[in-house]
């Protein structure tokens, strides 16, 4: 109930008319890539996402994990290839979120690794079941896009944009939509 | 060394490397691994259209859009410096299935007979495209996230309506790729 009440709560406007969303509710319901840190840091330490980011691209062109022919085999299940990708990857964050909460490791700038609980709502199955079917038709997920233009599919671009239309579409049915 | 790098990397190395993006992302400064949320962040700076979805402070997530640059940046450096000199080994069964759509080029990652401009000028390149991608960026938010944020970062933290969304991202490309896609495909 609490949360439904602070749905309803007037947020002030700040100076370009823009709410700042602090609404907990709608923050939740997408609660990837929350930015959980506290401290203001200058703009350029966003570099250093930037260079895990271009490990991850490196990794995503050369294990062909952005290949249409890998996500098409999955799919048929023609190759393990995606699924020991996949598996690994699960396994190594289990145990590094594990060992993170076990010994309370901080981070660089000393603050506490936050998590939150995810809450279920039916937008994980409508939702999910939808993402899988475009997963299938495009061989890739939002992270390997960027990448197979990186690789000089430039038309993907497209799709990108595309992408960027199906969540706008989603923002303004939201509130009519099953949760 | 650069020879070996040249060829396609294992799961095991990718899987763990991948996984070890969770702990670097989270020591780095508390973020979160996930990468649909960049899409939202363009909707908010961009077109925001009074939608109560879309207006927050997405310059706090600033992080989010440095990290998708690096993906692309970082993919540039492979196809460039560590390109695959060989064509894409296709299982036999899936090639034979791609030869009755007319797909048989497979010398980059993604077949050029569906993903180029030209493409977009066909029916079957412009419902994928087009279509696909609308269906991720539509699908991924309702759910609240993709592959990255609920499948790797949310597992990593065992929470368990990620691993509904999970099988659900698989229950749909298991239906797309074996009962519909062949339908596109012959369009």
């Amino acid at each position: 109930m609490q949360a439904v009440k602070e749905n309803i709560t007037v947020q002030p406007l700040n100076g370009n008319n823009r709410i700042d969303n602090t609404d907990f509710e709608v923050r939740s319901l997408d609660s990837m890539c929350i930015n959980e840190s506290q401290i203001t840091h200058p703009w350029w330490y966003n570099f250093k996402y930037m260079a895990v980011g271009i490990v991850f691209g490196i990794v995503f062109v050369k294990a062909e994990i952005i290949s249409w022919y890998r996500i098409q085999e999955m799919f048929r299940l023609q190759s393990f290839h995606m699924y020991g990708v996949i598996g690994t990857a699960v396994v190594v964050g289990i145990i590094s979120v594990r060992l993170i909460k076990r010994f309370n490791i901080k981070t660089m700038h000393g603050e506490k690794v936050e998590f939150h609980p995810k809450k279920f709502n039916k937008g994980q199955i409508y939702g999910g079941l939808l993402f899988g079917l475009g997963w299938a038709v495009t061989g890739a997920c939002p992270g390997p896009l960027f990448a197979q233009i990186g690789t000089g599919v430039y038309v993907i671009a497209v799709v990108v944009l595309s992408a960027i239309a199906g969540t706008w579409t989603y923002g303004y049915f939201r509130e009519k939509l099953p949760h | 060394m650069i020879e070996m790098l040249k060829q396609p990397w294992p799961w095991y190395i990718a899987g763990a490397l991948i996984g070890l993006i969770v702990p670097a992302l989270l020591l780095l400064g508390n973020k979160h691994f996930g990468i649909s949320a960049n899409l939202r962040h363009a909707c908010a700076a961009c077109f925001p259209a009074n939608i109560n979805f879309f207006k927050y402070n997405w310059k706090k997530e600033m992080w989010n859009l440095f990290f998708v640059a690096g993906i692309f940046l970082g993919a540039i450096i492979a196809a460039k410096l560590l390109a695959n000199p060989n064509p894409v080994i296709v299982n036999a069964k899936l090639a034979a299935e791609l030869v009755g759509y007319g797909i048989t080029d497979n010398t980059n990652l993604l077949p050029k007979e569906l993903f180029t401009v030209q493409s977009l000028f066909t029916l079957r390149g412009l419902v994928m495209l087009v279509g696909g991608g609308f269906l991720v960026g539509f699908g991924s938010r309702y759910a609240g996230g993709c592959t990255s944020g609920h499948a790797i970062m949310g597992l990593s933290d065992l929470q368990w309506p990620s691993l509904v969304a999970t099988v659900m991202f698989m229950a749909g490309g298991f239906i797309m790729a074996n009962f519909i896609l062949p339908f596109i495909l012959s369009l």
